[in-house]
């Protein structure tokens, strides 16, 4: 089946997913083989998507963790924990 | 046809590996609550660790202030050791840990805002907008080493930040924080069809903000952008 861009644009993230079923996603993969834009779409969609995921984008403050794991030794270690 | 049989080769083994290191996960995080609640308290340290760096950003989701959210996470952290007995084992640690950290979250946002009860859930998904991606001709890939520039790094989080927070959460957990459609699921008490639709649209948003902006970070080389209207 024939599938216009717009159609691509709605399933960009489940295919990136692998979520989309084998029909339709040989559907696309035809599409993408002569539709410039929308593989540009896919692209820069999936180069997002990795920027995203690295630990450089979210880093946590200096000390963060020094600090997190004094509060826990300072307020918790102390109490009585029951079942 | 060969190609096929190696990408689907390539996915099982990721597949396998996810499977092996979620079931580990689990056999960790269960060993370590044996422990704790056998006395040794200090165990709990190396539990809660590996989810130290989603509590933070969760937070800093919600509430965009770093400071704030330190101290959200450490009241997180407090939280999860306290009601440690409640843990039933029914989801995964990490998603029964999330779940209190963005009810701190909430909790700290109604106290800001004096909202009332339900108004900080009221975006749903309904909503109308427009999820059209940015229109490029072509892309060229920018590489993971870019974002040793401090400005690429601001320019992806102000994106994000940007986000209506339906859509930021679940961009949060998924593309950040890796977890899987059902631990997201989880964690944000919603349906794993919602979590799919909010994502799309959310990655949608990002590359229509982003893609234009990250072309200053493209490496430089023979062949020219042909960027798009």
């Amino acid at each position: 089946m024939r599938i216009d861009c717009k159609h691509v644009w709605q399933y960009i993230s489940a295919y990136i997913d692998g979520e989309v079923e084998a029909e339709l996603r040989e559907d696309i993969e035809r599409h993408l083989e002569t539709c410039e834009i929308c593989s540009a779409v896919l692209d820069s969609t999936r180069n997002v998507i990795v920027l995203m995921a690295d630990d450089r984008v979210f880093e946590l403050p200096a000390g963060f963790s020094e600090r997190l794991h004094a509060r826990l030794d300072k307020e918790l270690l102390d109490e009585t924990w029951t079942e | 046809m060969r190609e096929q049989k190696r990408k689907r080769r390539v996915t099982w083994q990721i597949l396998s590996y996810l499977i092996v290191t979620i079931a580990s996960n689990t056999e960790f995080d269960a060993e370590c609550i044996r422990r704790i609640r056998a006395g040794e308290k200090h165990i709990f340290h190396d539990l809660i660790r590996p989810c130290e760096r989603a509590i933070y950003i969760m937070l800093l989701s919600m509430l965009g202030n770093e400071a704030e959210a330190e101290d959200a996470a450490q009241e997180t952290a407090v939280k999860v050791y306290l009601n440690l007995h409640l843990f039933r084992g029914e989801s995964q640690f990490r998603t029964w840990v999330l779940s209190i950290a963005r009810n701190e979250g909430l909790g700290r946002l109604r106290k800001l805002s004096n909202r009332r009860e339900d108004s900080l859930d009221a975006e749903t998904d309904e909503q109308r907008g427009d999820y059209t991606p940015a229109i490029l001709t072509s892309w060229k890939e920018i590489p993971d080493e870019a974002l040793e520039r401090k400005e690429l790094g601001e320019l992806i989080r102000a994106a994000i930040a940007g986000l209506p927070e339906i859509y930021r959460n679940v961009i949060l957990l998924r593309d950040i924080e890796e977890m899987d459609v059902r631990e997201t699921a989880g964690v944000l008490g919603i349906s794993e069809g919602a979590v799919k639709v909010r994502l799309h649209r959310g990655r949608a948003l990002l590359q229509r903000s982003l893609a234009p902006k990250l072309k200053g970070f493209a490496p430089r080389g023979k062949g020219l952008f042909g960027w798009g209207a």
